[in-house]
């Protein structure tokens, strides 16, 4: 076989691997999931009103406005939830005596770091499919066609993918599992200090220029626009895959140079 | 006879602390090498490095022809790696772990299916085959362990202390599987702080002590140096006398006694030695980092300083 397909057959078999492990032990899964839900419902119906009528333009049927404003934050907010899982599940499987089995074994070197990765994005955009769901039941009513959603789900994949490597990394990089879970955080805490919850023009100006600069915002910007039936800004549209590409080269090298030197 | 392993002043260090000083090891194709050594002598650290999992701060290896820094993808593919601690996952079936290393070893779908049936069959765990492995025994978790390291029928073998921690049946098993690889000409290396294992199983013994061989040579030949068997006399008074070894014979056994002063006696009894002894033999000391764990599974022993 050539080191291509090679690669390719390995990461195809560490990726139903990793997806064994979440079928058996859905509990990360239900965890990724509920927080999303959990903050969806909380920021529509208890500051939903508040922070609607807030919204230029908001007026009547304020909390309804909010929530098609905010789901998108909320989606992010998801994606960070899975970095998370993401860390935590390699941090896991590198506790595992299985690990230097698989070092000692003639297997392409990245198939473990793919198998997570691939299988953290599958994860990734059920989560997410689950959190619109919930926001439709709400009352959501995206105006999105068919091509809209077709490349929201393309898009936020990208972004779950990317993610997924520098958690990846950071996992590998961690000494135990609970210091794995600390790490991502920050992901959480971006859509917060971005455009998910509020529009970054009411923030006072430092933390403007934050928020304008930091991938959250063109990530949210992006999937706001996609889901309204409007095509991106090309600002958001290109920071967005320039974040993501950098985030894939950073994770990539990161995790794999970590995997390598990893002494057992 | 073709070499399955040749290496060469194998170094390796951890914070200033050397851990392997210069270690020479050669393993003839479809022959079991032992290396006999104590709690830290080193033994899962040359393991490690010759499995390419750890590289070397020196020295050079060839393992199944493949020079172990140039080609360890090489390497790997020649070779099957059982650790001291089981490496299975934990998560999955008995089942569907073998399946796991038959898809990396790329078999096929088919090919793949026959051998885990095989295998699961040949280490009695066709029973318990689709149970996750949190309901394994510890036994059987190793058995499992070793069916995996065998599903891409490697040519060299690893197994770092394989019947540690285990009860007298199931090292007994163990030592028949060896036995079963042999047959099928595998070359095996393994690690053991038991003499009575590198006695029964290896073809040649390596003894290992704070990283530097300190003997070597087949079990009768470490045997002719040590002794075949020790005394053990004890006085009227209750003091155990400094153990004496004997090669096995009668004459030598009615020399040594004629030796000691017999009046002053109350018992006297024979065992098998220890990995105590053999370092004591060997180096005129014991062994410098023996653990409670090294007692020989049979006997234990304790010799006196003197
Ligand atoms: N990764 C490591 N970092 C630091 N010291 C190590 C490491 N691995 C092994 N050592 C040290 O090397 C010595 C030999 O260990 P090891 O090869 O495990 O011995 P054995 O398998 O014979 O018990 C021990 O003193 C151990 O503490
Ligand atoms: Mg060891």
């Amino acid at each position: 076989m050539t080191n291509i397909a090679t690669t390719a057959a390995d990461s195809a078999t560490m990726f139903r691997r990793n997806l064994l492990h979440m079928l058996r032990y859905p509990g990360l899964t239900v965890f990724v999931i509920g927080i999303p839900v959990l903050l969806l419902l909380l920021f529509v119906y208890v500051f939903g009103g508040t922070l609607g009528a807030g919204l230029p333009g908001g007026g009547n049927g304020a909390s309804q406005q909010y929530l098609a404003y905010v789901v998108p934050g909320i989606l992010l907010i998801g994606v960070a939830g899975i970095a998370n899982g993401a860390s935590i599940g390699i941090a896991q499987d590198m506790t595992e005596g299985i690990v230097a089995r698989f070092r000692s074994m003639a297997i392409s070197r990245a198939a473990v770091l793919n198998g997570h990765v691939l299988g953290n994005t599958v994860q990734g955009l059920l989560c997410l499919a689950i959190v619109l769901g919930v926001g439709l039941l709400m009352g959501f009513r995206p105006a999105a066609g068919p091509l809209a959603w077709l490349v929201l789900a393309a898009f936020l994949a990208l972004v779950c993918y990317s993610i997924s490597w520098v958690a990846v990394a950071m996992g590998m990089s961690s000494k135990t599992v609970e210091a794995a879970s600390n790490w991502p955080m920050i992901f959480t805490l971006l859509p917060f200090l971005g455009s998910g919850f509020v529009p970054t023009a009411s923030m006072p100006g430092w933390l403007q220029w934050f928020a304008d600069a930091q991938p959250f915002t063109p990530f949210i910007e992006t999937a706001r626009a996609l889901l309204a039936g409007r095509a991106p800004s090309a600002g958001d549209g290109w920071w967005s895959l320039i974040w993501c590409t950098g985030f894939i080269a950073l994770g990539y090298a990161w995790a794999r140079r970590l995997y390598e030197r990893k002494s057992v | 006879m073709t070499t399955a392993i040749a290496a060469r002043g194998i170094t390796k260090r951890y914070r200033g602390q050397t851990v392997l000083d210069g270690v020479d090891l050669t393993v003839a194709a479809g022959t079991v090498l032992a290396l006999l050594g104590p709690n830290g002598a080193g033994k899962t650290t040359a393991v490690h490095i010759l499995s390419t999992l750890v590289r070397p701060d020196g020295g050079t290896a060839t393992i199944a022809g493949h020079d172990l820094l140039r080609d360890p993808q090489g390497v790997r593919s020649a070779i099957g790696l059982t650790g001291q601690f089981a490496a299975v996952d934990g998560l999955l079936t008995g089942e569907e772990n073998l399946r796991l290393m038959a898809d990396l070893r790329h078999l096929g779908s088919r090919a793949g299916r026959q051998r885990v049936a095989e295998l699961l069959e040949r280490f009695d765990l066709t029973d318990v085959a689709r149970k996750p492995l949190i309901t394994y025994s510890g036994g059987m978790k190793r058995r499992l362990d070793l069916a995996m390291t065998l599903v891409g029928t490697p040519q060299i073998v690893f197994l770092d202390e394989p019947t540690t921690g285990l009860d007298p049946r199931s090292r007994q098993t163990m030592w028949e599987i060896v036995r079963e690889l042999l047959d099928d000409g595998v070359t095996i290396f393994l690690t053991t702080q038991y003499l009575e294992e590198a006695d029964r199983v290896a073809d040649r013994v390596v003894v290992l002590d704070h990283g530097r061989i300190v003997g070597e040579g087949t079990p009768s030949e470490l045997k002719a140096r040590v002794g075949t068997e020790v005394l053990v006399v004890t006085d009227r008074d209750g003091t155990a006398r400094p153990e004496i070894p004997i090669d096995g014979t009668v004459g030598g056994l009615r020399r040594v006694l004629d030796e000691i002063d017999g009046d002053q006696l109350a018992t006297a009894s024979l065992r098998t030695p220890s990995l105590d002894d053999v370092f004591f033999a060997l180096t005129g000391n014991p062994p410098s980092s023996s653990s409670e764990s090294a007692a020989a599974p049979a006997t234990a022993s304790t010799r006196e300083e003197s």
